[in-house]
């Protein structure tokens, strides 16, 4: 993917000594691993496009034979996976890489060769579990892989294995990006960047980072108990051993429903940025919104039970996650109503971030109403494992992430490439967005309630499924032509966009302070942050005379030779400044091909291929010692 | 803002940073705080939840196994075959003990280096100047960590002569599995106290960063013993 | 370099109240004196068959584990904020470990 992600630093005279092919591969720089991950991400969105289509080009009609039983189960297993592991967390990765040192004042991350390591593990991983499909050997398990239908006694082919070993993968990848964003966020603030001043992007990725850092763990447990009931022989998930059915999905929902807000989260802060630009005003209820999202954060661990009302739990347990489940829509909806009053008596330009952005609000509040349905036992039991269930989860995911990462796409456009996307294109691409989408999920609610299960390929005429499944695959054939324009203009828009400057936007926050795209080193000068609103400080005061502003924090730090927040226009070398930079290192990569080949030494195991799983295994982890030593080592600048 | 001015700050920012004190340079941070420091004390979180998740799976599946052999209670198998309860208490006290001393060690290994450089007192007895010994208790901590694995690959391969393995039964499965992530840490940790008394040995361990470079070793060492504690109680005494 | 003068306003201040070796010494022999006093007690038939044996080995358990992460770990002396990360951590962990018992009955009400 590094060799697509052509380097896009238009009119920059400073970069050209920095663009050739190593230059990506050994880079260590934050906005340079984020906009890999950008490129990957959303190649990976085409993929998971591509297998959606075709599910939907299979249930256009009752009964179709477009793809066999056996494709169907591949295709919608690897759609989830693709979407949920492969395309939205990495997109959310993109922008917590971008934006987080540029908002919070930092020159990089504070382990830039840990978050490049994060990235190569990334791109393996995702290689790892997707090239299975072009084979027809991939997952066929569902995005959940519930245990036993996983284990070898009901799916004996080779299948799962990479599933099971590829999450393992993206799982590392996930924990080392979250423990560097974690110390960043604490440690790499600017002088006077208090924790309530931090912008409402980088607060939601906070909590983000501590919801992975919680429920990886135990999918983590979780899988390794497959891989060991697939490959030794252990009795984690044998029912006949006595084993509990239930296991895999407590210990994976435990893990599920955090991933639930892991996904969202991101595209909230996104929209909190974009909303208070274009509506000229401050966010409203700043402190509620990070309180909310820390109320989010922590009821989304007490909640997951809410996925297996249908299993029986009992009356006890069923209230008590009914409750938390009703809980949580209250710091969810309280965001949804500060954005409206954020946007209410404002200024607003409604440019095609703005649009983005209010389409979440309105999507997701359509998906967020179906999962207070969810809530209830009773009306969960008619819902599970229906169309109904798909139709919310795609409003909040695809009518909420999708639309949030989109409008952070449209607004941090012009700030990564220095050029504006294409205005009339993007709202071809929105209309044709919202409309597709609607097209797409809305009628599930209907099959859903008619009946219709998930994850089935075929289904007879005659049941009243048969309009709401045409309207559905018609509206992704849109969702098609949407992201094609998407794709044309985001591509073409590096080249022959209108040139931004440093605040096209104006807004309010550090990162449109200096040059666009960035220089490497970020900022000449670190700021010193006295509000929330630096910059309208700086350009509007009457904007932000209600806020509070002081000095207080800043003075307890003497030698960060910081100045007042200023715009910076020139661009140099980090050289020409004397700032130290980390060297760029090839190390992260090499251990991440290591860690990645040690892991797929496994595969060979179940084919009594012992001697080959060894020979990989050993050799793997040989690289990944050899490149962990040469990485800690090596001084970083 | 003109460069040369921000270049003249940079500057001054950038000294300290020079290559000749490689290793030794330390990175402004917002809480004063380092950064490793707070991303061990983060990963620590994550472990919470990593054996939190190995330990509730042993405690559901406690009592579900269908054949033996038991941790606590014989077994006879179909053909007349007894199989006695399986945990070796006396030999896992003994090794739960040896794990605790090592944390002692430790946290003496960390308190030797970052008394470094402080006078001695001419007085000073044999205690004293042995706290002062970095190397001493960095040997110490690897010895009793090895200690400890020890007792327990005796442990595993005693109870696989007993006839119980990973494949036997819900109980095999998940008491290796949960014993052997925490034996697998503490290899990691034995292997990372080794590194540090190499780095002691060739250029000795002093300063700042060196301090530092322990003190998240001694952070994962005590976490490892810690899981032990819980593990020792919930496994191994309560029935 | 200048860290150090602001480092060590920071670590100063914490290094203060670290025990000493004796007192480290202490905390080792308590953490003795507790092992001994539940595998003791896991030899005594009579104990065992208290319903307050489970309970009594699970404050005890606790007891050392908080002994060595407040003062091992310095945690009771170090920065508040290591505090907030692994105590929020552990909280989830253990309502985590609670709500999985109570679904798979092992604990009821």
């Amino acid at each position: 993917m590094a060799t697509i992600a052509a380097p896009t630093h238009a009119g920059t005279a400073a970069a050209s000594e920095n663009t050739g092919i190593w230059s990506w591969i050994s880079t260590v720089d934050h906005k340079r691993i984020g906009t890999m991950y950008l490129w990957t991400a959303l190649f990976f969105f085409l993929v998971g496009g591509l297998e959606a289509t075709l599910i939907r080009t299979q249930l256009m009609r009752p009964n179709m034979g477009f793809v066999s039983a056996e494709t169907y189960n591949q295709l919608f297993t690897m759609h989830g996976t693709t979407m949920v592991f492969l395309a939205v967390m990495p997109l959310s990765a993109a922008f917590f890489n971008y934006l987080i040192p540029l908002q919070i004042g930092a020159r990089d991350v504070a382990f830039p060769r840990l978050n490049a390591f994060s990235y190569w593990v990334y791109l393996l991983g995702g290689i790892f579990i997707t090239v299975p499909i072009l084979f027809q050997i991939a997952p066929d398990g569902g995005w959940f892989g519930y245990a036993p239908l996983t284990t070898t006694q009901f799916s004996a082919g080779p299948n799962i294995d990479f599933w099971v070993i590829g999450l393992q993968i993206l799982g590392v990848s996930s924990l080392a990006a979250a423990f560097n964003f974690i110390t960043t966020i604490i440690n790499m603030r600017a002088p006077g960047m208090t924790l309530m001043r931090l912008p409402m992007f980088t607060w939601m990725s906070f909590v983000v980072q501590f919801l992975l850092v919680l429920a990886f763990p135990p999918i983590t447990v979780a899988l390794v108990f497959l891989l060991f009931d697939r490959f030794f022989g252990t009795t984690f998930y044998a029912i006949a051993a006595g084993a509990d059915p239930l296991l895999w999905q407590h210990l994976f929902w435990v893990f599920g429903h955090p991933e639930v807000y892991i996904l969202i989260l991101p595209a909230f802060g996104l929209v909190s940025e974009v909303l208070p630009t274009f509506s000229k005003k401050p966010l409203f209820g700043y402190n509620v919104m990070v309180y909310s999202g820390i109320m989010i954060g922590f009821l989304g661990f007490g909640v997951w039970a809410h996925h297996m009302f249908a299993v029986g739990m009992g009356a006890i347990a069923d209230s008590i996650f009914s409750t938390m489940t009703m809980l949580i829509a209250i710091p969810t909806g309280v965001k949804i109503f500060n954005w409206i009053a954020t946007m209410w008596a404002g200024e607003i330009r409604f440019t095609v971030p703005m649009k983005f952005a209010i389409a979440l609000i309105a999507m997701f509040t359509i998906g967020g109403i179906s999962g207070v349905m969810h809530s209830s036992a009773p009306a969960d039991l008619q819902q599970t494992d229906t169309y109904f269930v798909v139709a919310h989860f795609h409003y909040v995911l695809f009518g909420g992430s999708i639309m949030g990462i989109f409008a952070g796409i449209y607004h941090y456009y012009p700030k990564m490439t220095g050029r504006f996307m294409h205005e009339g294109l993007g709202n071809v691409h929105f209309w044709l967005n919202l409309i597709g989408m609607n097209l797409t999920f809305f009628p599930m609610h209907f099959s859903g309630l008619l009946g219709m299960p998930r994850r089935v390929y075929q289904y007879d005429a005659g049941q009243g499924w048969d309009t709401f499944n045409l309207m559905s695959t018609y509206g992704t054939y849109l969702l098609v032509v949407a992201t094609a324009v998407f794709a044309w203009n985001f591509i073409r828009s590096r080249s022959t966009g209108a040139v931004a400057g440093n605040d096209p936007w104006g807004a309010a926050t550090l990162e449109w302070s200096i040059p666009s795209p960035p220089p490497e080193y970020n900022f000449a000068q670190i700021p010193e942050v006295t509000s929330r609103y630096p910059l309208w400080d700086l350009k509007d005061p009457a904007k932000t005379a209600g806020i509070e502003h002081s000095h207080a924090d800043a003075m307890t730090i003497t030698d960060a030779h910081a100045v007042p927040v200023h715009e910076e226009t020139e661009r140099h070398t980090a050289r020409e400044l004397g700032i130290p930079m980390p060297f760029p290192t090839a190390k992260p990569l090499f251990t991440a091909v290591g860690m990645v080949v040690m892991f797929s030494g496994l595969t060979f195991l179940r084919y009594d291929m012992f001697a080959v799983a060894m020979t990989v295994t050993i050799g793997g982890a040989a690289m990944l010692i050899g490149g962990l030593y040469a990485w800690l080592t090596a001084p970083l600048e | 803002m003109t460069a040369q001015t921000a270049a003249a700050h940079a500057q001054g920012h950038a000294h300290g940073h020079d290559a000749h004190d490689a290793h030794e340079h330390h990175h402004y941070t917002t809480t004063g705080l380092d950064n490793r420091k707070v991303a061990v004390w983060t990963f620590i979180g994550s472990e919470c939840m990593l054996f939190a998740s190995l330990i509730s799976t042993y405690l559901i599946y406690k009592g579900k196994s269908v054949i033996g052999p038991f941790p606590h209670t014989e077994w006879t198998d179909p053909a007349g075959k007894v199989y006695k309860a399986i945990l070796d208490i006396p030999v896992t006290s003994a090794s739960t003990f040896v794990l605790l001393m090592s944390s002692f060690a430790m946290v003496l290994a960390l308190q030797a280096v970052q008394l470094k450089g402080k006078p001695l007192a001419p007085t000073a007895g044999w205690w004293e100047r042995l706290q002062r010994s970095s190397q001493f208790w960095l040997l110490a901590t690897a010895l009793l960590g090895t200690v400890f694995l020890g007792f327990q690959s005796y442990e595993f391969t005693s109870f696989v002569h007993e006839g119980l393995t990973i494949k036997t039964n819900l109980f095999g499965s998940t008491f290796f599995t949960l014993t052997g992530f925490h034996g697998a840490h503490v290899t990691v940790g034995v292997l990372w106290l080794m590194s540090l008394l190499w780095i002691d040995r060739s250029r000795g361990l002093a300063g700042k960063n060196d301090e530092l470079l322990v003190d998240i070793c001694a952070l994962y060492w005590h976490f490892v013993d810690v899981v032990w504690i819980a593990i020792f109680t919930l496994i191994y005494l309560i029935k | 370099m200048s860290h150090d003068s602001h480092a060590g306003a920071h670590a100063a201040h914490a290094e203060h109240h670290h025990p000493t070796g004796n007192q480290y010494a202490v905390i080792a022999l308590i953490l003795t004196v507790i092992t001994v006093v539940e595998v003791w007690a896991y030899y005594i038939p009579a104990l065992v068959a208290s319903p307050m044996f489970n309970p009594a080995l699970i404050v005890m358990s606790a007891a050392k584990f908080a002994i060595v992460v407040l003062f091992y770990m310095h945690l009771k002396f170090d920065s508040r904020l290591f505090r907030v990360i692994f105590t929020g951590s552990l909280i989830v962990a253990m309502c985590t470990i609670v709500a999985l018992l109570f679904l798979f009955h092992k604990l009821s009400l």
